[in-house]
């Protein structure tokens, strides 16, 4: 008897959304990127199409980073006092689709940089870079509020996306996103229901559903991921069910978070079992990447150009059973 | 959760006189407002309003479809306005209804194969409405068998229990609910569930109480379709409600907004 392979019937797919503004859509990108699309759970070709391959975004602070371990910073060293050129590093050398920007120096608690100064970092990265652009506050929300309409200004026309509007604090992120034509992250602290929530909220300011890409903050792999992998999971789920308010494409922080655990940086002195250091933290990251991308993540946040090479690899593979 | 909403219908005093004088605005403006509502489909009924069936059919299929962008549920047991109606809706359509009676189904279910659209199959036969949920069974295994033959699949069907006035058969409504779970048994996919609310309530007190506390009684069966009133403001919350408490939907504060975006 023929064995037919059960298929699961979907009433909708996930809201395609493209990041970046090329000349002709009044930016200066020379690339976008377009993510989302899905037809079905991740990479069951059998069941629906990907149209869109999910891509990665490596991470670029804007001050130079000071407890990173050796088998990262080497790749970093040379340009982690310029942003403009550590993006564009990223891009010519490691192959970003996009650069995250990153603005650590304006903590309050730390070098507390002037929006002005912040704004002056993005135009000279935007100059650096013709890939789009996601501009990350430093996590401070009084800050972040401050310096965001400026960030925003800096960058408009661009269709950047903005990070991060919250279940506390969307108005400022939301309204800087509408004035200058970017997108937004909606966060939330991996929970389903917050996460719909502030759909809601930020649809109701009138930001379009093709311009949030939503985001559930997460852990590396061993700390708990696992509850973020059933999260996304879900939300890919609602998406084909049809729930408007969470069918949009999906962000990971990955290289951040692989790169926090002790399994990364500690010392094979410390640690002679978990073999060598210089290959851990790139399979973490690796490691994590995969998770999230089997999870139903379309945007990868890295760090490690040699891990972004094993989840570019392994991309490809995921995307060669797609009849074209 | 699929709602149809009931009213174009030339039952309701509206309706019909729109039909007699060919005033399209009321009937356009139902279409919409149902839609607006939450209603994902829109019944057309032409009821006694007119003589000519097909005319009238054709008319208010062409103002819904111009109105709205939802299918529409061609609700008539006359299979040659059934074709009127379903050509008119270009595709974009539901077939209400057929019964388990041969020739209701062998004049029916080629039109909604022809016009690759689900169909409403109604758990009567040539005795009437069935005593209980076994014997709507049977005629609901006789009607799955019949679309799949025509190719029609599982989920291209709608189930209608069919639904009594509580005030006349008090044992019909438990019955009906025992039918929609017994439904999702029949095969694998099942075919679907669908009841037309408003009869539960027929000539009873409270009608809208009836109603709203009968369609969560029957979502939590496992309902997937009703043909009710979407302007009813109570019915819809309680639905929506009822489907975030089933898990079906993802809960957020402001669920009742979320439903409608």
């Amino acid at each position: 008897m023929p064995f037919t392979v059960p298929k699961e019937r979907w009433t909708a797919e996930v809201q395609t959304t493209t990041i970046g503004a090329t000349e002709a859509d009044g930016g200066t990108r020379t690339s976008t990127v377009t993510i989302g699309g899905d037809q079905s759970l991740p990479f069951l070709h059998f069941e629906g199409r990907t149209p869109y391959r999910p891509v990665i975004a490596l991470e670029v602070l804007d001050e130079a980073p000071t407890q990173w371990p050796d088998a990262l910073a080497e790749h970093y060293r040379d340009v982690w006092d310029d942003p403009a050129a550590w993006a564009q590093k990223a891009v010519d050398e490691f192959g970003a689709d996009l650069i995250c920007l990153r603005l650590v120096s304006a903590d309050p608690q730390g070098t507390d940089a002037s929006a002005d100064d912040c704004a002056a970092t993005i135009t000279s990265v935007l100059e650096a870079v013709g890939v789009p652009l996601i501009i990350w506050g430093c996590g401070d929300d009084d800050k972040d509020n401050a310096i965001m309409p400026f960030c925003s200004q800096a960058a408009a026309g661009e269709r950047v996306v903005l990070g991060a509007a919250t279940e506390d604090n969307y108005k400022t992120i939301c309204a800087s996103a509408l004035a200058d034509g970017h997108l937004i992250i909606n966060q939330s602290p991996l929970d389903i229901n917050i996460q719909k929530q502030v759909s809601i909220l930020v649809t109701d300011m009138g930001m379009s559903t093709d311009n949030i890409i939503l985001y559930q903050t997460t852990g590396g792999l061993g700390y708990g991921v696992e509850y973020a992998y059933s999260i996304i999971e879900r939300t890919r789920l609602a998406a084909l069910g049809g729930d408007k308010m969470l069918q949009m494409p999906m962000l990971s922080i990955v290289g951040s978070e692989a790169w926090r655990v002790k399994e990364a940086w500690q010392s094979e002195e410390e640690a002679p079992e978990w073999g060598p250091l210089e290959k851990r933290g790139i399979i973490w990251e690796a490691a994590t990447a995969t998770f999230f991308l089997h999870a139903g993540s379309h945007l990868l946040v890295m760090w490690h150009p040699e891990a972004v090479n094993h989840v570019r690899q392994h991309i490809d593979e995921l995307l060669a059973g797609q009849q074209t | 959760m699929l709602i149809i909403g009931e009213r174009i219908n030339g039952m309701f005093t509206d309706v019909k006189k729109a039909i007699q004088a060919q005033d399209p605005a009321p009937i356009a403006d139902l279409a919409r407002r149902q839609v607006a509502a939450g209603a994902n489909a829109l019944d057309i009924n032409v009821g006694p309003a007119s003589r000519d069936k097909l005319g009238a059919m054709q008319w208010l299929v062409g103002i819904a479809k111009e109105a709205v962008d939802v299918p529409l549920c061609i609700d008539t047991a006359n299979a040659e306005v059934m074709r009127v109606g379903l050509e008119a809706a270009e595709g974009n359509a539901i077939v209400n209804s057929t019964t388990g009676e041969e020739e209701r189904m062998e004049a029916t279910l080629p039109l909604a194969a022809e016009f690759n659209c689900p169909i409403i199959g109604l758990t009567i036969d040539a005795e009437g409405v069935p005593r209980d949920a076994n014997g709507r069974m049977e005629i609901a295994l006789r009607l799955l068998m019949a679309c799949m033959e025509k190719g029609i699949s599982a989920t291209d069907l709608y189930i209608d229990a069919v639904i009594l006035p509580v005030n006349a058969l008090q044992q019909v409504p438990i019955q009906v609910l025992e039918a929609i779970k017994m439904c999702k048994s029949l095969s694998d996919p099942p075919p679907q569930t669908i009841i037309g609310l408003s009869n539960v309530s027929q000539g009873a007190l409270y009608r809208e109480l009836l109603n709203r506390t009968y369609l969560v009684m029957a979502v939590a069966s496992g309902l997937d379709a009703a043909i009710c009133d979407p302007l009813d403001d109570e019915l819809m919350e309680a639905v929506i409600a009822a489907e975030v408490l089933l898990n079906r939907n993802v809960y957020c504060d402001d669920f009742i907004k979320a439903y409608r975006r």
